[in-house]
């Protein structure tokens, strides 16, 4: 909960020396806001071991490194070398950011209904920002905590949404934060904001990736609304390299019959922390939380997930699945809160982790706090092995043990990908998840 | 075919067969029989394989080979399968796959080329049909849902199109209609040649009256207690397991 006098000072000199260069700088209200949020930091510095939702994740790692989060210019990328991180065949608006800055060459934006807007935050804070004054920074807990207030603080760049009244994208919109890691304690604070009127729809894609193998920080966060009766698909999937710092938070507020449904994919990084927060905020809106993750060797995986039910009829739904192997840990912490007069909620929680070693470890606690009196929840988790009455069923038939490792690993998972209804993200996290998995050529040739 | 002499197998220190010889001649089907807790199932897993099991004593030839330091997938390819008394559910593993790589393992150890996505299911829908099974399981997970008497007919597909030369049924006709008893009955008469053998572990001789076996062991309290023809299962069958626990108590 403290920070050390020599961090702190790194960190208020990076923050008064880019202060120009950061998105929206002469904007008044955007530098209150950056000027209150690094205020939070100082006082707040990184969680600490004290700190109950930090309680299994350690972040001195991150701590004493002395992060640089000046944007970096990008080294004369080519589309050529993201297309692996495209998702092939998907038609969609595409936004890259590398190293925290937005990329025009690198993205693509196709035509959009009305009055839509999909566009760069910088660019939406400098044509206008009174359309944004009224969303970015209202959402999110600020002081949630350091990661939280630093990120507002030096706001980096992201993509904006904004959905008028009944507007419907066909197209998903996919958002690809790449990493190239030449430089020096690279530090990104990507920031998202996306605003769904009433009756509109779109799907929305976040994804995380590297090029080349040494470590930095991202710290990401996403502000999502959800306005009356409308409906938002977010994906995230996070596949940096194993040496990079993830932390996120995607805040979400929903409004009256509004429709959410998250897909949180988590691969990569030496240490990935998301914060997932949801607030039912009106009646009769539907909340979705899907998850997987998937860890390895020294890996460290923390989701922290928070659905509020604040008015009633509300329904959510949150299913996460691990698969940790090597040394790994995950941590899973699910809290579905019902407030008081919240009647005739509708909640479920499952979290179930698979460990593929003797080594790897998981801390998963589900959560539910009820105070209303009418309302159907439930919750459950499961922690546990490979089971050995299906491997040898599979070993019986002629199927060789690591195979049916390989197959029932792959089985576990299965029901959290299918319920990704995009094909071309669903097929994209199928392959990383085979890649992972041994056997991968024969169990693809036998799945696919 | 199957030659088990003197076999004895503890379980977590428990000792649970005592001494069993059986001779399986290609061609032949053998039936065994016996109370519950006499062995029959820690005798069946232990020719499959199943690890967690102990053998104390005793040796099992397979075909002329030694079948004891061979892994349960090197079984099956040798062609011992076991049809499960109690099938297992596979969540996320779909039926189809499953069954292809079962297949495919096979036949690739018998040096025929893999079957292709176009050939398999072309194989596949033909036994499904011969086992009377509904197609819509083929495209759900390994027994997932599934009720008793379709587990076990997706146990006989596994035979009939995996054709082993040693089918071992763990109690396949326990708590089957007569229906479904039948399919069961069938599935292994279809297999009946020669070159196979085929054992029957049941509790019931009900099964026998559709497969009829060549030989009859009775099990009990871990050793074959008595062997013989059909009439003695017939016998059983009027007279209950009481008689056999009380002369192997005797013995």
């Amino acid at each position: 909960m403290t920070i050390a006098a020599a961090h702190l000072d790194h960190y208020r000199q990076e923050f008064s020396a880019l202060g120009p260069q950061l998105p929206g700088s002469g904007l008044t209200w955007i530098e209150k806001t950056r000027q209150g949020a690094f205020e939070r930091f100082a006082e707040m510095g990184f969680p600490g071991p004290r700190d109950e939702n930090w309680k299994y994740t350690r972040v001195t790692p991150i701590e004493k490194r002395a992060f640089r989060p000046m944007p970096k210019s990008c080294v004369g990328l080519v589309p050529e070398d993201l297309e692996s991180f495209f998702f092939a065949a998907l038609p969609c608006h595409r936004l890259v950011f590398i190293n925290g800055q937005y990329i025009p060459q690198l993205s693509k934006l196709g035509a959009l209904p009305g009055a839509a807007s999909v566009c760069s935050l910088a660019k939406a804070l400098a044509d206008n920002s009174d359309r944004i004054e009224p969303y970015l920074a209202r959402y999110a807990d600020t002081g949630a905590h350091g990661f939280t207030a630093l990120n507002t603080a030096f706001m980096g760049d992201g993509a904006f949404l904004y959905l008028p009244r009944d507007t419907v994208l066909e197209n998903p919109v996919h958002v690809l934060f790449v990493a190239t890691t030449q430089e020096e304690e690279l530090f990104v604070n990507p920031r998202n904001l996306i605003v769904a009127e009433q009756g509109s729809e779109a799907t929305v894609i976040e994804s995380y990736v590297s090029l080349g193998g040494s470590g930095y920080f991202t710290n990401a966060l996403t502000e999502l609304v959800v306005g009356d009766n409308a409906g938002l698909n977010h994906y995230k999937v996070q596949q940096e390299n194993s040496s990079a710092f993830h932390i996120a938070t995607l805040q979400v507020q929903q409004e009256r019959n509004s429709r959410f449904t998250s897909h949180s994919i988590s691969f990569g990084g030496a240490l990935a922390r998301n914060d997932i927060n949801a607030v039912l905020d009106a009646e009769g809106a539907q909340c979705t939380l899907n998850g997987l993750y998937m860890a390895a060797d020294r890996q460290h995986v923390d989701y922290h997930t928070r659905i509020d039910h604040t008015k009633p009829y509300g329904t959510s739904r949150e299913h996460y699945k691990g698969i940790l192997s090597g040394r790994s840990r995950g941590v899973f912490n699910g809290l579905t809160h019902v407030h008081p007069g919240a009647q005739k909620t509708d909640a479920s929680q499952s979290n179930d982790n698979l460990l593929l070693s003797r080594d790897a470890e998981v801390d998963t606690k589900p959560q539910l706090e009820i105070y209303a009196d009418d309302v159907k929840c439930s919750h459950g988790a499961t922690v546990g092995q490979l089971d050995d009455d299906m491997i040898f069923y599979l070993r019986a038939r002629g199927i060789e043990a690591q195979l049916a490792r390989g197959l029932l690993t792959y089985g576990f998972a299965q029901d959290v990908i299918d319920h990704m209804h995009l094909a071309a993200v669903r097929n994209a996290v199928e392959e990383v998840l085979l890649a992972q998995l041994p056997n991968t050529q024969t169990i693809k040739g036998l799945v696919s | 075919m199957l030659s088990i002499k003197n076999l004895h197998v503890s379980v977590e220190g428990k000792r649970i067969l005592k001494g069993i010889d059986l001779q399986v001649m290609p061609g032949e089907v053998h039936a065994i029989m016996g109370p519950n807790g006499s062995g029959k199932s820690t005798l069946a897993h232990v020719l499959a394989g199943r690890e967690g099991y102990e053998i104390t004593q005793g040796e099992v030839t397979y075909q002329g080979q030694d079948l004891l330091p061979l892994a349960p997938e090197e079984r099956a390819r040798e062609g011992i399968f076991l049809a499960f008394q109690y099938p297992v559910e596979i969540p996320g593993v779909n039926n189809t796959y499953f069954l292809k790589a079962a297949v495919n393992a096979i036949r690739k150890h018998r040096g025929e080329p893999e079957l292709d996505a176009m050939d398999f299911m072309q194989l596949m829908k033909a036994k499904v049909k011969l086992v009377g099974m509904n197609e819509g399981l083929l495209k759900r997970a390994v027994n997932e849902g599934f009720s008793g008497g379709e587990k076990k007919r997706n146990e006989i597909l596994q035979m009939a199109l995996l054709e082993p030369s040693l089918a071992i049924l763990d109690e396949t006709d326990s708590g089957l209609d007569i229906d479904a008893l039948k399919m069961v009955a069938e599935g292994v008469n279809r297999l009946r040649s020669p070159e196979r053998a085929i054992i029957v572990v049941t509790h019931y001789q009900r099964l026998l009256n559709y497969i009829i076996p060549d030989h009859v062991h009775v099990l009990a309290q871990g050793r074959v207690v008595k062997s013989g023809d059909r009439s003695l299962a017939e016998h059983l069958e009027e007279e209950g397991y009481g008689w056999i626990e009380k002369e192997a108590a005797n013995a």
